[in-house]
């Protein structure tokens, strides 16, 4: 059993014809890029948007996904007349650097071998993802993105666009996020780490030449990940303590509560559209994350002299990244006085409630904050 | 395109004392009208803190650059001098700590722009003095009882100038807004108009 990708067009691909150099000095070479792109770049090329998608996202974040047959992940969002109006604004959204969906990385092939890459391809950093993606825009004639847009890893990444690249982004939102991986973080994604390096299919990681993937690893890594991405009032009010059918118990170990059933479908969904080596890297790239490591600490030099104008969103009940970390994003750009916004968005739903279709006060924040960049831009309505 | 002025007397007086183009920071800026204002007249570059969940998301609604947050805790953030103007209407008197909050904002801005109820109007000297109540000042739609009130430092005109004083700053100048809008400018010092003063607006520095 494999991920069904090897039927899927991923066009269009950007190839780097150059080595993109890695924060671990090691030069990748052959570097390719899936993408997709919504809606038409405008003749001054001021009007692109850069969604960067999260950990286990992709590029297709509007229309149907071609792999899960399901609507985009941002489908909401995303599409004519809607916030990221795709009649004004052109979308572009790309597969990460180490993701699975047509983008190098440890499933695909290590032109030096002509083998999978597996655990031979290099660990990279979120600035790495970041940086092929800078040569994307180049590629697609973009001086500078409009905006750049992401939620949880995606707003890491939008940070990191901003901290580094300023002058190449008018305007970065990062949603549900934080300028560093917090020690519990990392500690959640070394238990899927290990979940997924403790099944017997994983074979170090070369479990694609024997036609086998470490799905109960890679599950179980899943449920965990997922009870981070929910809040205690989401669970409570979807399953509470609920039984299916007879609701009586059976006396038995094996998976018997709504919620135990629930996470077991989570896991076992997601084993079907994502690689374990590609999780495995990928959360270790969030993990690497700390904006202000290369000041030593000092998160306020790394918004010095940033000329991006910045709306900083949190989520109540997100205790993965909850609102004390985007305060601190948010005290950091007020030390230079920096064009900052900031909201901590009421909403049940945990982390993930960026991706809930019904959280409309995130949608009216987002676009009104949209339409002042735009006529401080001078994008046409 | 242009948007009516706010409803509120003391905030069509802030529109005409802030000149064009500036740096500005409305501290408490409610649902962003009076920066909206000015943006589109006077064409600054406006920034908002306010504390209230939904009415930073009115404001941002309106696409101003705005951050939900606390004037008691966050305005030590920013650096010296890194706005011409700063606002604070109506809004000294619903801090915990008014006086730090003031001298944060003559640190941050070149100019403040103050504006308050005055708890030395006639009225409210007559109600204690006559009913024995503790003086209500009106600030919000909905009149509130002494113990819900979100107003937990007010002062008199005279407490008012006496803080300045106290803490370095100059009164540039001063302004009565009667209960019907009527303007009338303030002296310097506290005088026996103040009695007939419902609300002050003052424009102070710091050398």
């Amino acid at each position: 059993m494999e991920i069904e990708t090897a039927s899927i067009d991923f066009a269009p691909i950007f190839a780097l014809d150059t080595k993109l150099k890695l924060q671990s000095q090691i030069e990748l070479a052959g570097a390719q890029c899936a993408y997709q792109t919504y809606g038409t770049l405008n003749a001054e090329r001021s009007n692109a948007i850069m969604v960067c998608h999260g950990l286990t996202g992709d590029q297709y974040v509007s229309g149907t996904n071609p792999l899960t047959g399901r609507a985009g992940w941002w489908n909401h969002l995303v599409g004519p007349g809607l916030v990221l109006d795709t009649d004004r604004y052109f979308v572009i959204c790309a597969n990460v650097l180490g993701g699975c969906l047509g983008t190098t990385g440890p499933s695909t092939i290590n032109p030096g071998t002509g083998q999978p890459w597996n655990m031979d391809f290099p660990v990279f950093t979120v600035a790495d993802m970041v940086d092929l993606q800078v040569h994307l825009i180049d590629a697609l004639g973009v001086d500078q993105l409009f905006a750049v847009i992401g939620a949880s890893m995606g707003g890491m990444m939008a940070l990191d666009w901003a901290a580094r690249h300023s002058e190449r982004v008018f305007a970065t939102i990062p949603v549900a996020a934080s300028w560093r991986h917090t020690a519990q973080n990392i500690a959640f994604h070394e238990v899927g780490r290990r979940a997924i390096a403790a099944d017997a299919n994983w074979h170090d990681g070369a479990y694609r030449e024997r036609g086998v993937i470490p799905e109960k690893g890679l599950a179980a890594a899943r449920m965990v990940a997922h009870i981070t991405y929910l809040s205690e009032t989401a669970f409570q009010e979807k399953f509470g303590r609920d039984l299916p059918r007879d609701s009586k118990l059976s006396f038995v170990l094996d998976p018997e509560f709504e919620v135990e059933r629930y996470l077991d479908h989570q896991g076992k969904t997601f084993v079907k559209r994502f690689d374990a080596a590609s999780y495995m890297y990928l959360t270790r790239a969030m993990d690497y994350f700390d904006l202000a490591a290369r000041h030593d600490g000092d998160l306020a030099a790394v918004f010095k002299g940033v000329g991006t104008r910045f709306l900083v969103i949190s989520f109540t009940s997100d205790w993965l990244f909850p609102t004390a970390e985007s305060r601190t994003v948010v005290r950091a750009l007020n030390a230079h006085a920096a064009d900052v916004s900031f909201i901590e968005i009421p909403a049940d739903y945990g982390h993930d409630s960026f991706l809930i279709e019904r959280a409309t006060d995130f949608h009216d924040v987002l676009e009104g904050f949209l339409d002042g960049s735009a006529r401080r831009r001078g994008l046409k309505p | 395109m242009s948007k009516p002025l706010p409803r509120r007397a003391d905030l069509r007086l802030i529109v005409q004392l802030v000149p064009p183009g500036g740096r500005v920071l409305d501290v408490g800026c409610g649902d962003g009208t009076l920066l909206q204002t000015l943006e589109t007249e006077k064409q600054v570059d406006g920034h908002g803190i306010e504390i209230r969940n939904h009415r930073v998301e009115a404001c941002m609604r309106k696409g101003l650059s705005v951050i939900q947050g606390d004037a008691d805790t966050d305005l030590p953030d920013f650096p010296d001098r890194s706005f011409d103007y700063i606002i604070l209407s109506q809004a000294l008197q619903n801090m915990h700590r008014p006086r730090e909050v003031l001298d944060q904002l003559l640190r941050i801005g070149q100019r403040a722009i103050v504006s308050f109820p005055n708890l030395g109007h006639w009225r409210a000297r007559l109600t204690l003095l006559c009913r024995g109540r503790m003086p209500i000042v009106e600030t919000s739609d909905t009149p509130r009882t002494w113990y819900d009130t979100p107003n937990i430092h007010l002062c008199t005109i005279r407490d008012f100038l006496l803080m300045c004083e106290t803490l370095g700053i100059i009164v540039e100048e001063g302004h009565a807004v009667g209960r019907d809008g009527s303007l009338r400018r303030l002296g310097k010092v506290a005088a026996w108009d103040t009695l007939w003063t419902h609300q002050a607006v003052y424009v102070l520095t710091r050398p």
